[in-house]
């Protein structure tokens, strides 16, 4: 190959990267001017809030397991664990009555150290990804529903805990932007996030790791010890839902749970990222939560049976991913 | 004469690249056309033109002299036109028979597979190949060679009367290519065209009646192999002369002595093996496949930590369970097959030059700085003159040799003095390997110890200032530069009981 074909080539990549996410965004432009024509209700700003408020426990669980599916892995534990979170947020402030900051402590700690487990089963006894999370996720279900002898923690006690997501810092400056605190929140993790991941060592690891673990490990890294920590960033990000979670339900629903990691998981896939590891943006998974909840907001919006927009949902899963084929076939 | 195959012209273009400029080839029955040149000159290309892969934008191909077609391989494969991958593409769970006649099972009622006939019909092939094979052994269970007797057998079930062999004998040793080499010459007896490409001037001339050479997507000619010596067809291929330099050996007497290797042994792969490399020298490690010299580079370098014996880094022993003890001791590696253990192919060259020394250039919140990174890659691609358009290419799209010095230039910036280089030109077309050559050569000579392990002879010769040779995972011995051939491979083949000084 020539060289001025490989620069011609590079560039095409380069491209093909930012196309990947302007695609997304546009495919997110046209369903939101697609429902506003449909419907008048829907380009409302009480209706946008909601679309972001219901976005932010999605959108954070998706931030999180983003770094995982770069390694290349999977978590399919995230959504138990989230609850197991808030059950452990509520055992800390109704049970034993301690004050809110070492709720919210306890509830990112507990993430943290579940997704260290998490990392320690597919770093060090080398258990696949899959299969490890699958019993991290029934294990952390059923620790969820003995700890609460199955019955939900309430946080009437807890006075300002409902204010985590519901609340509104930015409402208070700026009355005529009432954006949930919830939302904020999302946003704070998904920017820390992206800069963990284009900034520091441990974002180029992720990305090394998803792209050839052993040429890694034979660089003389210590590739278990930095998968183990991605694991436990996740988990800690799985902390911070749990907390939204509990906030906007102001109550720890033991039961609750299971499904969420799909959700979130799918919206990875339809950002753009590979489930192959070594490719991902922050940027594209939050496009891509934002798409699932616009769908689901729209389709209710236009009064859609609740049966029919879970049928839309797993088919525009389906249609990203091949959309995102179709891109790469053409690429290369 | 008749010919069988007749590509006229073929042109094809990728975005950004003109892979094939209106080439020619052709190919007669009964005979052994070599296709060679660099990595890049085109030669996959074309072969994918001629097995349906891609489509020609240009040109025709004839067969038994009518333009034909080819949309698909599948068109390809019903024409006669068999193709062996350099990976080879086999089901390893399944059998032998199976691989063979997947796709085109031989069917009973209610859909169940005729296993027995596909049985029969795999050995006949095997016996006309004269190839002792069961069909019904897994292919999980076969060695490469043996893998690879298996897809020319599946490549002749289709009847095939053109048969394209990419580089098949990179991974096998010498028994082995003498067996596929016996197979080639029963099916050029019977009339099949063969179009062979590889890089190994000696089988090149042992087994082509032709060689045709390409360089940089264009035709350069074709020569009778019998009476072209090796350094014309070379010259065709790159263009100009090369020079055979032979090995200066530095006066080492006074240099500190940097590794020593004692009593080094795992299971039955590594045996008692000891030696010591001094800083300024570059030893070879010679031997046939399987003789243990990966084994031994991985074992150094806690890859697969040895089960007895002791290294010494500078006079100090060292304990290494992981490369990243090895790294901390200054030794790196590189791997043979560096695709898959030498790099992040997805990443850019200034993220897999500072893959190994990242915490170094990164403050206390773990932040990278880049620029500084930046300079330090644009550094390392001029001082090893690696071609790239910048430190942004990713490096899967760099040729073999660049690849090669990123993985050097990653070890140099983690300040290895002591570098275990594996293979370090397999996959490097012949002006690269010069470069390499001259970079070992410099490193050396900047007081870095090296170990090279290779499987070319002439190359271990040629780069060598001290020459170990192992056996079935035994040190055999330890000959001076400059040492023959012929002394080497007595040493290679030194089985158990015979104790060579």
């Amino acid at each position: 190959m020539s060289e001025r074909g490989k620069v011609m080539s590079i560039k095409e990549t380069r491209r093909g990267g930012a196309q990947q996410k302007l695609w997304a965004f546009a495919s997110l432009i046209v369903l939101v001017a697609g429902f506003s024509l449909a419907s008048p209700n829907f380009f409302q700003v009480s209706n946008i809030m909601a679309i972001l408020q219901a976005t932010s426990v999605n959108g954070v669980l998706a931030v999180g397991v983003t770094l995982i599916i770069i390694t290349g892995g999977i978590d399919l534990s995230i959504g138990t664990l989230m609850t197991f979170c808030a059950v452990m947020t509520g055992v800390v402030l109704t049970w034993a009555g301690m004050p809110l900051l070492l709720g919210v402590l306890t509830s990112i700690a507990t993430g943290a150290l579940c997704g260290l487990i998490s990392g320690t089963f597919v770093a060090k006894m080398k258990i696949p990804p899959f299969i490890a999370t699958l019993g991290m996720m029934l294990m952390l279900k059923g620790l969820s529903l003995i700890v609460t002898g199955t019955k939900p923690i309430y946080f009437n006690d807890t006075p300002g805990f409902s204010e985590i997501a519901q609340g509104s810092l930015i409402g208070r400056i700026v009355p005529a932007f009432p954006v949930p605190n919830g939302v904020l929140i999302l946003f704070i993790v998904s920017a820390a996030v992206a800069w963990i991941l284009g900034r520091t060592v441990l974002g180029r690891y992720t990305f090394a790791l998803g792209s050839n673990e052993e040429a890694v490990r034979l660089s003389g890294v210590n590739t278990d010890a930095w998968k183990m920590a991605i694991y436990a960033l996740a988990g800690g990000i799985c902390g911070i839902a749990g907390l939204l979670i509990a906030s906007r339900l102001n109550s720890a629903q033991p039961a609750l749970g299971l499904g969420y990691e799909l959700e979130a998981i799918a919206a990875v896939v339809i950002g753009g990222t590979s489930l192959a590891g070594g490719r991902g943006t922050i940027l594209g998974t939050l496009i891509g939560a934002l798409i699932m909840s616009v769908l689901t907001n729209g389709l209710r919006v236009m009064s859609v049976a609740p049966e029919w927009q879970t049928v839309v949902t797993g088919a525009i899963i389906v249609a990203a991913v091949y959309a995102d084929q179709l891109r790469r076939g053409r690429a290369g | 004469m008749s010919e069988l195959v007749r590509m006229q012209s073929v042109d094809k273009r990728f975005p950004g690249v003109h892979a094939l400029k209106a080439v020619d080839f052709d190919l007669r029955p009964g005979e052994v056309h070599a296709l060679m040149g660099e990595n890049g000159a085109g030669k996959s290309t074309l072969m994918k033109c001629l097995s349906g892969v891609y489509q020609p934008d240009g040109g025709r191909i004839l067969i038994d002299g009518a333009e034909v077609a080819l949309p698909t391989p599948k068109a390809a494969k019903d024409l006669g036109i068999g193709i062996i991958h350099q990976e080879l593409a086999l089901m390893r769970d399944l059998t032998v028979a199976q691989n063979i006649w997947i796709g085109r099972e031989p069917r009973l009622s209610f859909g169940r597979i005729d296993e027995a006939r596909q049985n029969a019909d795999a050995a006949a092939i095997f016996q006309a190949m004269n190839v002792a094979m069961d069909p019904r052994a897994p292919v999980s269970g076969l060695t490469i060679a043996r893998q690879q007797m298996v897809e020319i057998a599946k490549a002749l079930s289709y009847r095939s009367r053109v048969l394209i062999m990419d580089e098949p004998t990179a991974a096998l040793n010498d028994s082995e290519i003498a067996e596929l080499f016996t197979i080639i010459r029963k099916l050029r007896a019977e009339g099949v065209g063969i179009i062979y490409i590889s890089h190994k001037m000696d089988e090149i001339r042992q087994i082509s009646d032709r060689v045709t050479v390409m360089r940089d997507g264009a035709y350069v000619g074709t020569v009778e192999a019998a009476d072209t010596p090796i350094s014309a067809i070379i010259s065709m291929m790159v263009g100009r002369e090369l020079s055979d330099e032979a090995v200066r050996i530095p006066d080492l007497s006074g240099a500190e002595t940097a590794l020593e290797v004692r009593a080094l042994s795992r299971g039955r792969e590594l045996k008692e093996i000891s030696f010591s490399l001094k800083k300024g020298e570059i030893l070879g490690f010679a031997g046939l496949m399987g003789a243990g010299r990966t084994e031994l580079a991985r074992a150094i370098f806690g890859a697969e930590p040895p089960e007895r014996g002791e290294i010494r880094v500078h006079g100090k022993p060292v304990t290494i369970r992981t490369p990243s003890d090895a790294v901390r001791a200054g030794i790196g590696y590189l791997s043979e097959d560096r695709k898959h253990y030498g790099l992040a192919l997805g990443m850019d060259v200034r993220a897999n030059i500072a893959l190994a020394s990242l915490p170094r250039y990164a403050d206390r919140l773990g932040r990278i700085d880049e620029p500084q990174l930046a300079g330090i890659a644009r550094d390392y691609i001029a001082r090893l003159s690696i071609r790239t358009p910048d430190d942004r290419q990713e490096v899967r799209l760099l040729s073999g040799g660049n690849q090669q010095k990123v993985v050097i230039a990653k070890w140099l910036l983690r300040d290895c003095d002591i570098l275990i280089f594996d293979e370090p030109t397999r996959g490097i077309d012949v002006g690269a390997k010069a470069e390499i050559y001259r970079l070992l050569n410099d490193l050396a000579a900047a007081g870095k110890a090296i170990i090279v392990i290779s499987s070319e002879l002439p190359e271990v010769v040629r780069l060598s200032h001290r020459i170990a040779v192992m056996c079935e995972g035994r040190l055999t011995g330890i000959l001076p530069g400059g040492a023959s051939q012929e002394q080497i491979m007595a040493l290679a083949t030194a089985r158990e009981g015979m104790t060579v000084e």
